[in-house]
């Protein structure tokens, strides 16, 4: 048993629903009581869709646990086949479900559909979100190319010249509540097309069951995100011969190793080399004298493996920082990312919880933090700067913008949102110069928008304080001012002015809660 | 009773458990620590509900089971037990810890009860124990609290003074507006349940008379009942109308004539009623539908219909208690249709044929509705704002009102939807 107060990773049936809500005609059978529900409002809410995740929750009661859940397990596949006739069905449990054992994969496949079924066994109770959506991934694409697989042919990535074709690949690993991959995915096409290389399908984003069966139309697999599709690749490797390039084209470096890797795999002379060095601006902007000031600035990096390694990269050679903290909650992953931080002589923190990260983070006391939601959290109660470089996702992780971590552009995007909190150089210089002149402010730190937040605060605490003091002479009752102390800090200043102004119009001499409520009734 | 229709539905449902009412328990009892005993669902559940980050520590989490705890109970109640004193140690301060059953742990049966009584002689004088379940296989959202509150009944000493108990979590202020009222009505002895210090409970006992402020508190009412207290029965207190009634209700029982009560809140109601003609003005005529999630649904449509002159097309509600529900349905209008359960694909069926103006619903449905062009309202702001009372009276109304209010505001009227 482990005491969590907050976990950077759900269950592993939500990364099926990843997997499910990020394609087209599939629909998923979720084994599960009423309350595991919560699961949509990752997708309505935190990503904005439009679209209810294609899920179907049995919703079994205590009552049914005597009875027949399978039955009523059969009765809501038949019921969603039925209405959203999708082309594959994926059929699993949650971790409730597990515990009742009523194998719904093997009832649905006993049901006589004639579409593709796929039995998700996702142990709830060792594994979690990542791991079930790599899992899913995987079983959909094993179930639906399980035939093509016993053809046995062998797909070399050379083979797009005897087709006298342009290269295709396709580009596996994106997924709703995945970090800005609906970016990242334009972003890689763009460069590909650019090499003249075609994109054959992007999956699991926006793709179908379809989709997934002309995968092996391709030459190469690109996996973006080996939490999702490194065990994909593998597959379709072992069956199909299908090679797929393992840099993450995350930095400069790595977007140009990538194109490389990509280019040696398909055996295409790579041409325009020189035309690589100016398609982002980081490496210009990190050459900048201003930049000057970012050298040795303390890092501290945390997120899911893919990012934190792209980050220790970026920032020790892109940027010339020194990475005091390496760490990752994926531990899929701790093998790489401890590889990683033993390079920076580091040790890494492999750890699902997040209160040892924040320990660390003291510990280290960087500069900058570069890390999940909660890292921001963490770093905003210490006062340190910190940029978002990983999932779990927040709804300020879904910006209306475009910005991609991977490619040119995700590197200019990379070098803004890395840099802006930190104090600029030349700011920081004129503070260092000034800071003994009397109009400077002690505490002055534009880059830090919460501090200033905190003062404002105090301020309005001063204000609400001194009740007395105010200029229009109105005497606030006792039952005035505690009702006063009641109304959010935010609001409190214009609720007294709009209930002072109340009271001059009324001609009333002192304001009592129920003055306050008469003004408030008026106003509205 | 009056002719409402009833309907029953069963089928996938789209609502939270009952856990989800960790929520607003822990602020409400800011000395006690809700710890689930449940699976990484639940902490990934309360989570997303809660809004965690924000805080430094929350005073909620999930003892999470692992597969080694499943291989054996007498191995998991130690393992508990480990987790408990980690917690106790770190956090002092708590005064009483809650276990909260889940799903799997009610599966499993794992007996939370016998680990409270056990922890509850180790730590004793230190913290106190209780359990109950919030499990989705046996309770809705709001019913949570229904459990946590009769798990604290039997720590209620007995008393034959006679008093008023407001009973339901409510906002502070809401709580202060109420005792206020009550003075000024003559009843002086009015105090609530659960407390703002989850040690300072109030006693009970023949001379208390119970007056609910939530709708869906089954349980502690009938253990309340046992204890001999009188249950007075009233519309819930949303609105100037159902508050009116349940202020009227308590006057009653402590033979204060009607009189007083009108005296007293008259100029109360005029401010609401002029608060909420701004809203009325958009409200009124509009058709609204009210899927099932926080148990206040048929109040929500008392109110919405009878003051701000809606129509209702469906209400909507997780399970009906007839008895406690009755006056609400007395004051519903004629052939209101009332579907208890849900089947949550058939009845966005019906909200889709009905295209009304209004939907009441959950998170995982209002944007996916939205983008339909259906307007919505999600009704898991109703357990987190003051909504209760006349003086909330007009804020209750905005909160339906201001949907309505943004489309009209927003000029770009075919929005592209991200879907």
């Amino acid at each position: 048993m482990e005491l969590t107060l907050w976990t950077y990773e759900g269950p592993p049936h939500v990364g099926a629903m990843r997997i499910a809500s990020s394609m087209k005609d599939l629909h998923y059978i979720l084994h599960a009581p009423q309350g595991d529900t919560y699961a949509d409002l990752l997708f309505t809410m935190i990503e904005r869709r439009g679209k209810r995740p294609p899920v179907t929750y049995t919703t079994f009661q205590a009552r049914d646990l005597g009875g027949d859940t399978a039955e009523l397990v059969k009765r809501n596949i038949s019921e969603s086949v039925e209405r959203f006739k999708p082309k594959a069905l994926l059929v699993g449990e949650s971790c409730t479900a597990e515990l009742i054992q009523d194998q719904p994969g093997a009832l649905a496949k006993g049901m006589g559909f004639d579409i593709p079924i796929v039995n998700l066994e996702l142990p709830a109770y060792s594994k979690k979100e990542n791991w079930g959506a790599s899992e899913t991934f995987y079983q959909l694409i094993r179930t639906l190319l399980k035939e093509a697989a016993n053809e046995k042919s062998k797909i070399s990535p050379q083979r797009w010249k005897e087709l006298g074709r342009r290269p295709k690949v396709n580009l596996l690993g994106p997924t709703l509540l995945g970090f800005r991959c609906r970016d990242d995915v334009i972003e890689i096409q763009r460069i590909l097309s650019e090499q003249g290389i075609d994109t054959n399908v992007v999956s699991p984003l926006n793709s179908s069951p379809d989709d997934i069966k002309r995968l092996i139309d391709a030459d190469l697999n690109i996996c973006l995100y080996l939490e999702i599709a490194e065990a994909s690749c593998e597959w379709l490797k072992r069956n199909f011969g299908m090679e797929y390039t393992t840099t993450i084209p995350i930095g400069i470096e790595n977007t140009i190793n990538f194109i490389n890797e990509v280019h040696n795999k398909l055996d295409l002379p790579l041409t325009n080399k020189e035309e690589l060095e100016n398609k982002s601006k980081l490496p210009w902007y990190s050459k900048s004298v201003d930049s000057n000031y970012l050298t040795g600035k303390r890092v501290f990096i945390f997120g899911d493996g893919t990012h934190a390694i792209a980050a220790a990269k970026i920032a020790k050679e892109e940027l010339g920082f020194e990475v005091v903290g390496l760490g990752t909650y994926s531990r899929e992953m701790a093998r790489k990312v401890r590889g990683i931080a033993k390079d920076l002589d580091l040790e890494a923190l492999i750890t699902n919880n997040y209160l040892e990260v924040e320990d660390a983070i003291k510990k280290t006391s960087p500069e900058l933090v570069l890390g999940t939601q909660m890292e921001r959290h963490s770093a905003k109660r210490l006062g340190i700067p910190c940029a978002v470089i990983s999932t779990p996702m927040h709804v300020q992780d879904v910006p209306a913008r475009y910005s991609p971590q991977m490619g040119w552009e995700g590197a200019n995007v990379i070098f803004d949102d890395w840099v802006h909190p930190l104090m600029m150089g030349l700011e920081e210089h004129l503070i260092d110069m000034f800071k003994h002149d009397f109009e400077f402010v002690d505490g002055h730190q534009s880059h830090l928008g919460h501090t200033a937040v905190k003062s404002q605060n105090h301020e309005d605490k001063n204000k609400t304080e001194n009740i007395e003091s105010g200029v229009n002479e109105i005497i606030w009752t006792d039952s005035g001012k505690a009702e006063l102390t009641k109304v959010p800090f935010f609001v409190r200043g214009k609720v007294k002015t709009n209930t002072e102004k109340y009271a001059l119009s009324k001609g009333l001499a002192e304001i009592s809660d129920e003055t306050l409520y008469d003004a408030k009734a008026f106003f509205s | 009773m009056n002719k409402v229709e009833f309907y029953k539905e069963t089928g996938p449902r789209e609502v939270f458990c009952g856990l989800t009412s960790i929520v607003w328990l822990h602020r409400r009892m800011p000395d006690a620590f809700f710890l689930v005993v449940g699976s990484r669902t639940c902490a990934h559940l309360i989570q997303s509900a809660a809004g965690v980050m924000i805080f430094a520590e929350p005073r909620f989490g999930t003892a999470i089971l692992e597969e080694k705890d499943l291989a054996g109970l007498a191995d998991a109640h130690e393992e508990l037990d480990k987790v408990v004193n980690d917690l106790i140690a770190r956090r002092p301060e708590i005064k009483t810890l809650f276990l909260v059953g889940s799903c799997p742990s009610e599966v499993i049966k794992l007996d939370l009860a016998t680990v409270a009584e056990k922890l509850n002689k180790r730590f004793l004088g230190r913290v106190q124990f209780l359990n109950y379940s919030g499990s989705g296989i046996e309770t809705t959202f709001t019913q949570g609290e229904d459990g946590a509150l009769k798990a604290l009944i039997p720590l209620m000493e007995s008393t034959d003074e006679e008093k008023l108990l407001i009973v339901g979590t409510i906002a502070n202020n809401v709580e202060d507006r109420f005792k206020k009222i009550f003075k000024n009505i003559g009843i002086n002895n009015v105090e609530s349940f659960p407390p703002r210090q989850s040690t300072d409970l109030p006693k009970i006992g023949t001379n208390t008379k119970v007056l609910l402020t939530q709708p869906y508190l089954s349980d502690t009412v009938r253990d309340l009942q046992h204890r001999g207290c009188e249950i007075l029965y009233a519309p819930f207190p949303l609105g100037i109308e159902g508050s009116t009634k349940w202020l009227l209700a308590a006057a009653e029982a402590f033979k204060i004539p009607a009189l007083k009560v009108h005296e007293v809140i008259a100029p109360l109601a005029n401010r609401a009623r002029q608060a909420m003609e701004s809203h009325k003005k958009i409200l009124k005529g509009k058709n609204l539908f009210l899927l099932p999630e926080s148990q206040l649904e048929i109040s929500l449509a008392r109110f919405l219909h009878n003051e701000c002159e809606m129509n209702l097309i469906e209400v909507g509600t997780p399970y009906l208690n007839k008895e406690l529900m009755e006056e609400e349905l007395n004051l519903l209008p004629e052939n209101t249709k009332i579907v208890e359960g849900q089947h949550v694909e058939n009845q966005l069926d019906r909200v889709r044929e009905s295209q009304p103006d209004l939907v009441v619903c959950g998170m995982g449905l209002a944007n996916p509705l939205e983008a339909e062009g259906i307007h919505t309202k999600w009704s898991i702001e109703m357990v987190f704002s003051p909504i209760h009372g006349i003086d909330q009276a007009a804020d209750l109304a905005g909160l339906f009102s201001r949907p309505l209010k943004r489309n009209q505001i927003l000029t770009t009227k075919t929005l592209a939807t991200h879907k």
